[in-house]
């Protein structure tokens, strides 16, 4: 599989989806408070029907569908418990091996060689020195036994350790009061999730699966694993790493899932 | 209640469908229409059931994300509206007027009946057993889409409610399950409205008029009187009265 050139920023996709609507409504919908969220979503609707005479049916349909998403990313994250844990589960419990999951099929899949891996950071991170495999692994570990559920709605229970995410964005001095913790990947998969979600307990820098390095399939040799969203929040083979107040979506989130997909 | 009796009061008088209903009615029928629609194309992307695929054409929203919206945007209007129904058909009595009590003798009957095909439908005011049945459960099962529709969509942030629906396969199972009830219910519910049209209009015009039983001033009854299953034959008059 040969991967699209690089854009200019790391962070900006390849490919660039239509986000102007999203965008606007999104901002739109940032500035007013929580009381107004009702009575803004309302004005939404009516504001589609005024524009109504120059875009089609279709997309006044599709603008109001992705205004309530926004609006539903608000309200998730209204609902979102900082310090609530997910269920766990004891380790005879876990499926071996997880299950594969990406954009592609499994053998289209392309490793990652671990000599050469690199974890960039970017954006408002105090000590921005990217991180070698060898020193990732020396982090201190912490092992989740958790529910993977998958969009799609099937599910399994999974065991992952690595460095919690947490303690990973405190000790390179990220501003934990920025919005959004975005990942890049070796197979150009891109995504990004709110603080809140990034500082909860069971999120980790996962390293290890069922105790055993990850394997390649599974996002060797780091991925996002966090117990509090759904699964394609979860990003494998990261490289990159950005703490950021500037929204930055994701592969799905891009075309058409709901970017907060918190569970 | 007899016509009678509902001359002889003389007090507040409304149609047998208040305008409020009839706005709630249709919401509903709207909001459900697009979560089953939806729903199904949710399904399809990760079925239940090998042999059991919904066709692309009765299904709602480009792919699995774009059905995913409709279904986010419709959970919010069918939850307010069911709340909203919830709390003024506690509060107006209409449900204690209504839909009790349930008697099973009545229902057997009325089954009876209809299999005899000896449907009347000369008093569109009052329901008949098998109606009451029919119309206490389908709000129950709709009460338990909400609850299992939040814990599939929560079950970490709601994971307290979660439990009562053992895992997430089986809360999945449950939403499935109440939505073949739901369909279940709308091949009967919307065929007899056709057979008996009468019933269809009054859902839009609102339909005959009828004095509020029981009136205003004893609408603060304690709760434990009018949720009675079997109040005695005479207690409908007195709390008219």
């Amino acid at each position: 599989m040969s991967l699209p050139p690089r854009s200019p920023s790391l962070f900006r996709p390849a490919r660039a989806i239509d986000q102007s609507v999203l965008a606007e409504n999104r901002a739109l919908l940032r500035a007013i408070d929580r009381r107004k969220i009702l009575r803004g979503g309302l004005s939404l609707g009516a504001l589609t029907m005024l524009t109504g005479c120059d875009v089609t049916r279709r997309d006044s349909v599709q603008s109001v569908l992705k205004a309530v998403s926004a609006w539903n990313d608000r309200a998730q994250a209204l609902m979102f418990r900082p310090n609530h844990l997910a269920p766990t589960f004891s380790p005879d419990k876990v499926v071996k091996p997880p299950r594969f999951n990406a954009y592609y099929d499994v053998e289209d899949m392309v490793p990652v060689d671990g000599e050469t891996w690199k974890l960039e950071l970017a954006g408002l991170i105090a000590d921005k020195r990217p991180w070698t495999l060898r020193q990732i692994y020396e982090l201190p570990e912490q092992e989740i036994i958790v529910r993977h559920i998958c969009v799609e709605g099937w599910d399994y229970i999974g065991q992952w350790s690595g460095v919690s995410l947490r303690q990973f964005l405190e000790r390179i001095g990220a501003d934990l009061t920025a919005r959004y913790v975005a990942f890049r990947c070796a197979d150009d998969y891109y995504g990004s999730i709110d603080m809140p979600s990034a500082l909860h307990p069971q999120t980790l820098l996962a390293t290890k699966y069922a105790r055993e390095p990850l394997a390649d399939p599974f996002g060797f040799p780091l991925r996002l694993r966090t117990a509090v969203k759904l699964g394609f929040k979860n990003p494998k083979w990261i490289t990159a790493m950005e703490v950021t107040n500037t929204y930055r979506g994701g592969y799905w989130e891009d075309r058409g899932f709901n970017w907060f997909s918190g569970i | 209640m007899t016509d009678a009796n509902v001359r002889s009061k003389g007090r507040r008088r409304h149609r047998l469908h208040p305008l409020a209903i009839r706005i709630m009615h249709w919401t509903n029928a709207v909001a459900m229409i697009v979560l089953i629609a939806s729903g199904w194309a949710i399904y399809n992307d990760e079925v239940i059931f090998g042999w059991l695929h919904f066709p692309n054409w009765m299904t709602l929203g480009a792919g699995p994300e774009g059905a995913l919206q409709w279904h986010f945007l419709a959970m919010w209007v069918l939850a307010a509206n069911g709340l909203a129904y919830l709390a003024y058909g506690l509060a107006t009595g209409r449900y204690r007027r209504m839909l009790l009590p349930v008697r099973i003798a009545e229902v057997l009957a009325e089954i009876r009946a209809a299999l005899a095909l000896r449907l009347s439908h000369d008093d569109l005011t009052r329901y008949n057993a098998v109606q009451r049945l029919l119309y206490i459960s389908i709000i129950l099962v709709g009460i338990v889409q909400v609850l299992s529709g939040l814990v599939i969509w929560k079950p970490v942030q709601l994971s307290e409610l979660a439990v009562l629906f053992y895992d997430f396969q089986t809360a999945r199972l449950v939403h499935f399950l109440g939505m073949a009830a739901i369909v279940g219910f709308l091949v009967i519910h919307v065929g007899l409205a056709l057979l008996v049209p009468t019933t269809l209009l009054a859902m839009l015009t609102g339909g005959p008029v009828v004095a509020r039983d029981p009136p205003a001033d004893v609408d603060r009854n304690p709760p434990a009187d009018a949720e009675t299953p079997s109040p005695a034959p005479t207690q409908p008059e007195e709390l008219a009265s």
